[in-house]
């Protein structure tokens, strides 16, 4: 009886720190989501009100609109080229054995280990460096936005293309070059349909990291160049108004509509 | 259909040679087997003449070509894989049509030669499934489709057969020779499943450690294993150690002497004896050149046959089996029963000892 008590009471204990974990992580965000809502302009609870009025305030300013349009374009464009970039690397790593392929690996996914201000500085310094060597000035143009932000979205690209061509059966590919398709035929014929589910992930995840990046961002925007989270880091030295919610209230909209998408794809849960 | 030559063809894998110069013709519409235990080197051998795996010595020639350096997708070689290999994305119609489709063959002609390909293995209805709504033999009929409707110069098979089930194999065995012979189609298989090579095969190619151990019929390789490997392999389960003397007769390590037909050089071979050849009898005939008389160690009841292994004197084990025909009924043995064994002089065969 003293057994059966004690895996009750232990489950209980288990089910409650799951929970408990569950409402840090989420708490804030479902404050942060209601107070958009609040009609007064200082936050205060409860709510004399609710209004629409701050999301259209959010809009109607230029800051937070031009850093969304920006924040957007990088994004979309960051992810598709570290989907072109990263699917040779992960053909390379995930199909051919060469000297050097574990350090490849390892130093395409460096980008998640080192901190995103240390990584934003070191990219700023090389980029200065290059715009000395050669006059052509990259940091504090969208071009400098645009590289960092791919370097951002690359090591989740070459994880998740490289765990998607683990899975496919070499044989199918090599079925499609016996019967006289070239190998890159093959590979866009076979391998490539194959893995469709994680380009889709790929591309969703590398937008959502590229989105939400605050860090290498910072060295790098420049005059009329404000990515959204730069923008609401802006506003909130001089303001807390609800507009500030109501913006992060659409990030977080988007966010999880991406990683429910990457998630159906492919089930995030199983490769990460 | 083409004839297929392998020259002296070797492949290393830094020091170990997979395989170690196999030299084999293969005339057209001849159906062989390359047969052995795994790492023999017989899927190693069919790889390098498919185009995936280069040789690091000898030469590759398919009809008239010498194919040894073109790369896979200009061999037109017809491979069907032990997992089958369908484009899981593609449906049935879609897989088949896909080399032609390659070979810049127009839509209307792909689709006359697809259709009339899954007509010959009895999937006509199914060319708009897709290859998860196939069970496991209609998407091997597939692949083979696929592999035909190419009309390759060589069909190369690589175990076709292992993920079937027992009935199954049996039925798809003998669809795939009755499409060989209709079709005279060169055909090599790959298989570690002596039964099913003697059942399709019109050359066994036994392979052992990299290179050719016997080639010859299926009878010609279960009636006269030419080694004690090859023996082994092919189920003969009584192979003693000795040496021939020029009197026609054997002398085993363990004393015995026993009566051979053939007559050869003094030197150290061994006895390769069927367990299905050797009689058991409860007390001496005196009929008999070969008579031993001994206990029996083990009996086994395997349904249709009856196993037993019998220890001599002399501490040599022999193993007998045979049909549990009726009339048997008396003559079963159990262990620790005192029996003699008798096999007529032709029954056994004197194999090198590899």
């Amino acid at each position: 009886m003293d057994g059966v008590t004690a895996v009750t009471f232990q489950s209980l204990l288990y089910r409650f720190s799951a929970w408990l974990v569950l409402a840090f992580v989420v708490g804030p965000l479902v404050v942060i989501v209601w107070v958009a809502f609040f009609a007064n302009a200082i936050i205060a609870f409860p709510p004399s009100g609710y209004t629409l009025g701050w999301f259209v305030r959010a809009w109607q300013s230029d800051a937070f609109r031009e850093g969304f349009l920006l924040s957007l374009k990088v994004g979309i464009v960051a992810s598709i080229a570290s989907l072109l970039l990263g699917i040779p690397a992960s053909v390379a790593i995930s199909r051919h054995a060469f000297p050097g392929r574990e350090a490849i690996s390892t130093i395409l996914l460096a980008p998640i280990v080192v901190p995103g201000i240390v990584g934003g500085a070191a990219l700023y310094i090389a980029l200065l460096a290059f715009e000395l060597a050669t006059g052509i000035q990259i940091a504090g143009t969208i071009w400098g936005l645009l590289v960092a932000h791919t370097l951002i979205a690359i090591p989740w690209t070459v994880r998740l293309v490289t765990a998607s061509l683990l899975r496919v059966n070499r044989s199918i590919e090599e079925a499609a070059v016996n019967l006289g398709a070239t190998p890159l035929v093959a590979f866009r014929r076979v391998t490539l349909p194959a893995i469709r589910p994680g380009l889709v992930a790929a591309v969703l995840l590398s937008f959502v990291v590229s989105f939400i990046d605050l860090e290498k961002s910072l060295f790098l925007v420049g005059p009329g160049q404000t990515t959204l989270p730069i923008a609401i880091l802006n506003y909130l030295e001089w303001n807390l108004d609800p507009t500030i919610a109501a913006v992060a209230t659409v990030q977080i909209g988007l966010i999880a509509v991406a990683l429910w998408l990457a998630d159906r794809a492919v089930g995030l849960t199983r490769i990460f | 259909m083409s004839s297929v030559r392998l020259e002296d063809l070797s492949r290393r894998y830094g020091r170990v040679l997979a395989v170690a110069g196999v030299s084999l013709d293969i005339r057209e519409g001849e159906f062989v087997a390359l047969l052995g235990p795994s790492g023999c080197g017989k899927t190693t051998t069919l790889r390098m003449i498919a185009g995936f795996i280069e040789p690091t010595g000898g030469r590759i020639g398919i009809g008239t070509r010498d194919v040894t350096r073109v790369p896979p997708h200009q061999r037109n070689t017809g491979l069907v894989f032990q997992n089958y290999a369908l484009f899981p994305h593609m449906n049935v119609a879609g897989n088949v049509g896909f080399g032609l489709e390659m070979r810049g063959v127009g839509k209307a002609e792909i689709d006359r030669r697809v259709k009339a390909g899954l007509d010959r293995v009895r999937l006509a209805d199914y060319a708009h499934r897709m290859p998860r709504e196939l069970s496991g033999g209609q998407q091997q009929r597939v692949a083979l489709a696929r592999a035909l409707v190419i009309e390759p110069e060589v069909l190369l098979l690589d175990e076709p057969l292992s993920n079937l089930d027992t009935r199954l194999r049996a039925d798809m065995r003998d669809e795939i020779r009755s499409l060989q012979k209709a079709l005279g189609l060169t055909t090599i298989l790959v298989t570690h499943d002596q039964d099913e090579a003697m059942a399709v095969a019109d050359l066994l190619v036994v392979m052992n450690a990299g290179r050719i151990a016997q080639i010859g019929t299926p009878a010609e390789v279960f009636e006269a294993p030419r080694t004690r490997f090859v023996a082994d392999f092919i189920g003969v389960s009584n192979l003693l150690a000795g040496r021939s003397t020029t009197q026609g007769s054997f002398v085993l390590t363990s004393g015995e002497r026993i009566h051979v037909g053939e007559t050869k050089p003094a030197r150290d071979a061994v006895l390769a004896l069927r367990p299905d050849r050797l009689q058991v009898m409860a007390r001496p005939s005196g009929q008999h050149a070969n008579e031993w008389c001994g206990r029996i160690r083990s009996a086994t009841y395997l349904g249709s046959m009856l196993e037993y292994y019998i220890e001599l004197p002399s501490g040599t084990t022999l193993h007998a089996r045979h049909g549990n025909v009726q009339g048997h009924e008396q003559t079963r043995f159990q262990a620790g029963d005192a029996v003699c064994v008798a096999w007529p002089e032709a029954a056994a065969r004197l194999v090198d000892a590899d």
